[in-house]
């Protein structure tokens, strides 16, 4: 009996978090927008988030580039399909890798000291001082940090598949000899704006928004203190990248499920 | 704004407050009146809730029941636009400063001027090194908050808490922690701002020394009720005894030096 109720009072307070978690995001992003402070404020949290994960994207996506085009070679060499390593690695990259890897690493990378520094703001009072000085922490501190997130996560993601393929023809034509003009050429008939590179485009502003969202609201609900803090971080980092795998079967199934 | 022949000499009113905190009562039904233009200290032991007061008379948190007065308007029935307009006019000194760590002390400082006023660049630069001489920081308005010890960081969260020349200034704890020359410091910075700008001030502590020096008037909390108040004259001469063990500091008296605990003998022999 015992057991059905403490499940019980976890499944409340589980929804009692969602609900909070919307009220935050409703509160930042559908708040009226003031662009001359925000756009600034916005600007140097995409110079943060983004920016700053620019090196972890650019060296993860060079070497999962390079192991696709590896792995790729030896079994398409197999069926004297070696030409074709260009599309396999641009497919994977452009629909499933670049998104879902780039997400993960947002989350570590960006999203954990998302959450670490609002927490901080918290424990340290900022955000009630804020909010004694009449100025909205949501607007103030949470919308650029949800806006950043938001707009720079799509770009990092075509930023890792563009340095991946290249890693794969790094490997694949450099190293093992693939004909140049065959890697370019077939990924260029095989792969299709709308069906490839938007839908990862989308699964990427998908993945965005979650990441960001779990990131700074488990700051901005952390209990303010170092223990808190540490799990708050900890739970950015295991909760979005559970997300993103379940979403990424949801998007993956509406996409390519049912050609 | 101003309103009510009732109010006139008070600037904040608590009138019967309860709060509860889950299911613990911290105020019961709890009154008190903040004078205008004069120091009120808010004292009583640690843990106490003596911060929760300043957060209810800032409208960050609602009362359960009875009602915080601003200036004869009723702080927990304001909407938001209302209170965020009220708070211009109020400002509170936070425990830790809380100051913000990506800005120099001179951005912290004109953080409200720029986010509340449309003055230029160089007025506020004059209204910034002002305040901060006042704090006695002008000479640190490059340094960022980690480079500053604890004394100075709550100055110059004072300097940015009078920024917007506020009517009433809000002190959590202004002493806690620190050394007795910036503890000074503070003493007369309270005293002097509350003269020089005509502030109401509250200031919420448990150093009773210092407070008995600037306060004006006197209220002491415990068990979720005043359990005494008046001029330091007053308070000092008071005949309870709660609030002579609070005043000299005793280790035991009406607040018992024991946490509440079975009877030893049972619990190192057994029964």
């Amino acid at each position: 009996m015992e057991f059905f109720a403490r499940k019980g009072r976890n499944a409340i307070s589980a929804l009692e978090k969602i609900g909070r978690a919307s009220v935050m995001f409703w509160g930042a992003i559908v708040a009226r927008p003031r662009p001359m402070k925000s756009v600034p404020l916005t600007i140097k949290q995409m110079y943060v988030v983004g920016v700053q994960s620019l090196l972890i994207i650019l060296v993860s996506g060079l070497f999962i580039g390079m192991v696709m085009g590896l792995q790729g070679y030896t079994v398409l060499v197999n069926y004297g399909a070696e030409e074709s390593l260009g599309p396999m690695v641009a497919l994977s990259l452009l629909r499933e890798l670049g998104p879902v890897v780039t997400a993960l690493l947002f989350a570590g990378r960006a999203g954990s000291a998302l959450t670490a520094e609002i927490g901080l703001m918290k424990a340290t009072e900022q955000l009630s001082s804020l909010e004694m000085m009449a100025v909205d922490p949501l607007r103030q501190v949470i919308a650029p940090r949800l806006w950043a997130g938001i707009l720079t996560m799509p770009m990092l993601a075509l930023i890792f598949s563009a340095i991946g393929i290249l890693g794969g023809h790094l490997v694949g034509v450099d190293w093992l000899g693939v004909d140049a003009g065959s890697y370019w050429s077939i990924m260029q008939s095989a792969v299709d704006l709308n069906e490839d590179i938007m839908n990862g485009v989308i699964k990427s502003i998908v993945f965005a928004v979650v990441v960001t969202w779990i990131a700074v609201f488990n700051g901005y609900d952390s209990i303010p203190t170092s223990e808190g803090i540490s799990k708050a971080t900890t739970q950015t980092v295991v909760h979005s990248s559970l997300a993103v795998l379940g979403l990424d079967f949801v998007l993956t199934a509406v996409m390519f499920g049912t050609e | 704004m101003r309103s009510g022949m009732h109010t006139m000499n008070n600037l904040v009113e608590v009138k019967n407050l309860t709060f509860k905190r889950g299911d613990r009562t911290i105020y019961q039904d709890i009154s008190m009146s903040i004078p205008e233009g004069k120091t009120t200290a808010i004292m009583g032991p640690s843990g106490i809730g003596k911060t929760t007061m300043l957060r209810l008379m800032g409208g960050q948190l609602k009362p359960d029941s009875g009602d915080v007065l601003f200036d004869g308007q009723s702080i927990p029935g304001m909407s938001r636009a209302q209170l965020y307009a009220c708070r211009r006019d109020m400002s509170m000194l936070f425990q830790s400063g809380a100051l913000f760590t990506e800005m120099s002390v001179f951005d912290n400082v004109a953080f409200p001027l720029r986010e509340h006023t449309h003055l230029s660049e160089d007025v506020i630069r004059t209204l910034v090194l002002l305040k901060l001489q006042a704090v006695g920081l002008r000479g640190a308005e490059k340094l960022f908050p980690n480079e500053l010890s604890g004394g100075m960081a709550r100055r110059a969260a004072l300097a940015r808490a009078i920024a917007l020349d506020p009517r009433l200034i809000m002190y959590d704890e202004p002493f806690a922690g620190q050394d007795p020359i910036s503890m000074g410091v503070l003493v007369k910075l309270i005293k002097d701002l509350n003269d020089a700008l005509n502030l109401t001030s509250i200031v919420v502590t448990h150093d009773v020394t210092e407070v008995l020096t600037i306060a004006d008037y006197i209220y002491i909390i415990a068990e979720r009720q005043v359990i005494g108040e008046g001029t330091p004259e007053q308070i000092k001469n008071s005949d309870s005894d709660l609030v002579q063990q609070f005043l000299q500091g005793e280790a035991d008296g009406p607040v018992p030096f024991h946490y509440p605990a079975t009877d030893m003998r049972t619990a190192l022999l057994g029964s």
